[in-house]
């Protein structure tokens, strides 16, 4: 009885939270280029989403600005958390939360202070302010998913690479990075998708001609949001759910074998 | 005979005001498996880290078959560290972690591939060259961390509480594998513990320490039989620690009873530690001329009993293969040669401080 | 890692440089804007603004949809974790990470979607009439935002303090129970105390996106419902006056920081009793 009741909770959780998913899928099928009106299964606007360029130009910024402020941001973060490791524990949590600010701030106000640093200093708002805006709130993702790695990896990880002959470059490159792999690549995965789904903040920072999928979407929803939009987001909602489903099944794959 | 390998001279260190090592000095010789015994806090993580090159000393020269090394950092001293937590790179497998100082050196892959076959076979784990590190048990990490650091032929290798992580009868198999390893190989072994019994077991010589100074260094017989102070008596072993007066040589009055004993060089009426182990102790029918007490506890402890009797107001601790009763009344005898009278300390800081 | 201070000062030096200019003279330009006029002058108006009448109304309604929104995350999240937290381990990661799903697609897109379902001939309309039951007029009301905070911002609960409910020694609530407690008792007395700085840091998470945001009321509430954050974005973006947007925007910060405040005690008294 009992475990009924959850697996209808679970189940009116998920109603909730895949139902605008699966009108988003139903959309895109939708001969009818507006919501709530359905007049038939086309597909249509999968074809016309390989032609319409300012979805292209849009995704196009979006993966590269994604892409450039995740690895920028974890490179920063990576340094940055070397040093706070030295630090005593006190220090290093107030250099901690100096770090949170952009994340724990609201959105608006970090993008709208942005915007003011930017126009202040005579910049023009495009594709460069996006890609400082999005590195400075990623920053401090990276560095929550690399800090605790890091603090709780031995300090004799370090020791045992230069008692075997390693230069401290030799230990940080040959052991120290490797054994880190798994929460710098953590951290930059967030990062890169908190870029891609920003919106509050790039549309503070963005200029006239330049725009992310987010902003493109929002710019749309005044007039209409072309359907090709909700193509591309089925596809991205596809191919994010077989890398799951393929993520899931190594994870388990790995679990089972270390039974044995 | 015994070459000299490294030596500590007049090293000190301090960490903040906590002083951890102080008037350390120290010559260890070519070969040998030599123990760092002490509580923990007394420096002797500190002496392995500065032989090492972890941590350099706030003073003194650590001298290295007559070069000072003082300030080389740890990639350049001929010497290896097997890590208390072993420090297995996890990225890499067993083979790699083997190979990684013989890499970095530059050694050509057929000199590797020997050298890994030969360390794994030394450590008895052939033929696990592809295992992932992180599924080793206990025992196996460590022996793939020492195959790793001998690999490298370091003229000394450094033990900081390896056996510590292990249960009780794989520390006592890894005990006899340890002492093996170092005689095959030559190497000189300087291993770190808190455990009396691991120094007694493995080791050539060992080195007493508290609170920073060196206590005593001497054979395991020797730090055992003739403790040069109460400390090392009562760390090593079981002990009745008693205040005595030297009355002249080979004559001691405990209790206001006077004792035969073997010890000479005292000055006359010279307060001291007198201490008598109580398996050295027999016990017997009270009688006149013998320390008189009361059976207050006896505890069986498989080989033995351990026996608390009460006379003249201290309690003394008595092993004996022959139990006893609660409230019987005994005598406490024992031989001269058995006794062990050690100077007093003239103040707290000199009880620390009791040099060789 | 390093042998000198110096190593790991010139280490900290980028970060420090950069927090500098991107993290602190942003908030000092917005400072400078809400303290002075257009003039340049110093004043305090911009403040006292947002005891206006428009001003302060949206002021409290964004406080109150982002209290309802915080409150119905926290209600909807503790059942459900406490069920994911139950599940076997493989179950768990799937379920896990069909929750996470939705992050990955765009939030404006979804919350169109819902418009599509709330609207007055929208899905859940249709529904309602195919069984005879009375329309809901939601699209356009304050429900219909606070539907849209949830949906939003309910992951955000459930991170935190599903994190802290699984890292609960099940022995713990097995001991509970072994002493007398009921279920109920259980949960109140044990589950609750220890996981509690998850559901701070999820209030957090939830509150403060919820309290500023200009996107969900934007798009669910017809632009008849403005909220602080619609207001400040008008100021900025409309072109209408920067310093009455700075102003209104420092008055949000005052929220942040409090919030920011309860998280750091609820943080630090729980690292004191894991220390002891």
């Amino acid at each position: 009885m009992i475990n009924r009741l959850k697996m209808i909770y679970l189940a009116a959780i998920f109603l909730f939270l895949y139902a605008p998913i699966g009108i988003l899928i139903a959309q895109s099928f939708n001969e009818s280029r507006y919501r709530g009106h359905w007049t038939g299964f086309t597909f249509k606007w999968y074809e016309s989403l390989f032609e319409n360029e300012n979805i292209f130009e849009a995704l196009s910024n979006t993966v590269s600005i994604g892409f450039f402020s995740a690895l920028i941001a974890t490179i920063f973060a990576l340094i940055t958390c070397i040093a706070l490791r030295e630090f005593g524990k006190k220090r290093r949590a107030v250099f901690m939360s100096v770090a949170n600010i952009p994340i724990l701030n609201a959105d608006i106000v970090t993008g709208i202070s942005l915007m003011l640093l930017f126009i202040g200093a005579g910049l023009r708002l495009g594709y460069e302010t996006i890609l400082i805006a999005h590195i400075v709130f990623n920053i401090p993702y990276v560095m929550l998913c690399i800090m605790p790695q890091l603090v709780s990896l031995d300090k004799s990880f370090y020791e045992a690479a230069l008692d075997l002959g390693a230069s401290p470059f030799q230990a940080f490159t040959k052991v120290i990075l490797p054994e880190m792999r798994p929460s710098i690549f953590a951290g930059f995965l967030l990062a890169f998708t908190m870029s891609a789904d920003d919106f509050i903040i790039t549309y503070f920072t963005k200029g006239a001609g330049v725009d992310t999928l987010p902003t493109e979407i929002y710019s749309e929803l005044k007039l209409g949001i072309h359907p090709e939009m909700y193509a591309l987001s089925t596809l991205v909602f596809f191919f994010v759910l077989i890398f799951v489903v393929l993520f899931a099944m190594t994870r388990k794959h790995l679990a089972d074998k270390e039974v044995f | 005979m015994k070459r000299e390998t490294i030596r500590l001279e007049n090293i000190a260190k301090s960490f903040g005001k906590l002083t951890v090592l102080d008037e350390v000095e120290l010559t260890i010789y070519e070969s040998e498996f030599i123990t760092l015994l002490g509580p923990s806090g007394c420096g002797k993580t500190t002496m392995l880290r500065i032989i090492g090159g972890f941590e350099r000393p706030d003073s003194g020269r650590v001298i290295f078959n007559g070069r000072d090394i003082t300030e080389l950092p740890p990639n350049r001293r001929p010497i290896n560290t097997v890590f208390q937590k072993y420090s297995l790179f996890s990225h890499m497998n067993v083979e790699e972690n083997i190979a990684f100082g013989l890499r970095i050196a530059g050694k050509d892959e057929g000199y590797i591939r020997s050298k890994i076959n030969y360390a794994l076979k030394l450590v008895n784990l052939e033929g696990s060259e592809k295992y992932d590190v992180t599924k080793l048990s206990g025992g196996q990490q460590q022996r793939i961390a020492i195959a790793r650091a001998i690999v490298n032929e370091p003229k000394i290798l450094l033990l900081d509480e390896p056996l510590s992580a292990l249960d009780l009868k794989l520390r006592r198999n890894m005990r006899s594998e340890l002492v093996r390893i170092n005689r095959e190989t030559g190497i000189t072994f300087v291993f770190v513990t808190h455990d009396q019994e691991e120094a007694l077991s493995m080791s050539d010589r060992i080195v007493v320490m508290n609170q920073g100074y060196i206590q005593q260094i001497g054979t395991p017989e020797q730090v055992y039989n003739e403790p040069e102070n109460a400390f090392v008596a009562d760390f090593i072993g079981d002990s009745n620690i008693i205040d005595g007066i030297m009355v002249r040589d080979k004559l001691v009055k405990i209790f206001g009873r006077e004792h035969a004993c073997e010890d000479t060089g005292f000055p006359p009426e010279c307060p001291v530690d007198v201490q008598i182990r109580p398996e050295d102790i027999t016990l017997g029918e009270p009688s006149e001329d013998s320390f008189n007490g009361i059976v207050k506890k006896v505890v069986f402890w498989g080989m033995s009993y351990d026996i608390i009797v009460e006379a003249d107001g201290f309690e003394w601790l008595v092993q004996s293969i022959h139990g006893r009763e609660v409230g019987e009344e005994v005598s406490i005898t024992f031989d001269p040669y058995n006794i062990q009278i050690m100077s007093k300390p003239q103040s707290e800081d000199e009880e620390a401080a009791q040099d060789v | 890692m390093f042998r000198t201070a110096g190593m790991r000062n010139l280490f900290m030096t980028p970060f420090c440089l950069w927090a500098g200019i991107f993290i602190f003279v942003p908030l000092f330009c917005m400072a400078w804007y809400a303290f002075t006029d257009e003039s340049g002058f110093f004043t305090l108006e911009n403040f006292t603004l947002a005891f206006d009448r428009p001003y302060f109304k949206a002021l409290m309604l964004s406080v109150a949809l982002a209290l309802a929104s915080t409150i119905i995350c926290l209600i909807l999240a503790y059942p459900l974790c406490l069920i994911l937290t139950d599940k076997a381990r493989d179950l768990s990661t799937i379920v896990s990470l069909l929750f996470i799903l939705p992050l990955w697609m765009n939030s404006l897109l979804l919350t169109m979607a819902w418009q599509t379902i709330l609207e007055k001939n929208g899905i859940l309309n249709q529904m309602l009439r195919y069984f005879s039951l009375p329309d809901a007029n939601l699209i356009n009301t304050p429900t219909a935002i606070i539907i849209g905070m949830v949906y939003n911002f309910l992951p955000y609960m459930v991170l935190p303090l599903y994190v802290s409910l699984s890292k609960i020694d099940k022995r713990i609530i097995e001991a509970a129970r072994d002493l007398g407690a009921s279920y109920m008792q259980t949960f109140w007395k044990v589950i609750l105390p220890l996981s509690l700085p998850g559901a701070v840091s999820g209030i957090t998470m939830v509150f403060i996106p919820a309290l500023t945001t200009f996107v969900i009321s934007a798009l669910l509430g017809g632009g008849k419902l403005l909220l602080i954050g619609n207001v400040i974005e008008q100021e900025f973006v409309a072109g209408y006056n920067w310093h009455w947007g700075a102003g209104l925007s420092m008055i949000l910060m005052i929220f942040i920081v409090v919030n920011m405040a309860v998280t750091a005690f609820f943080d630090t008294s729980h690292e004191e009793v894991e220390e002891k």
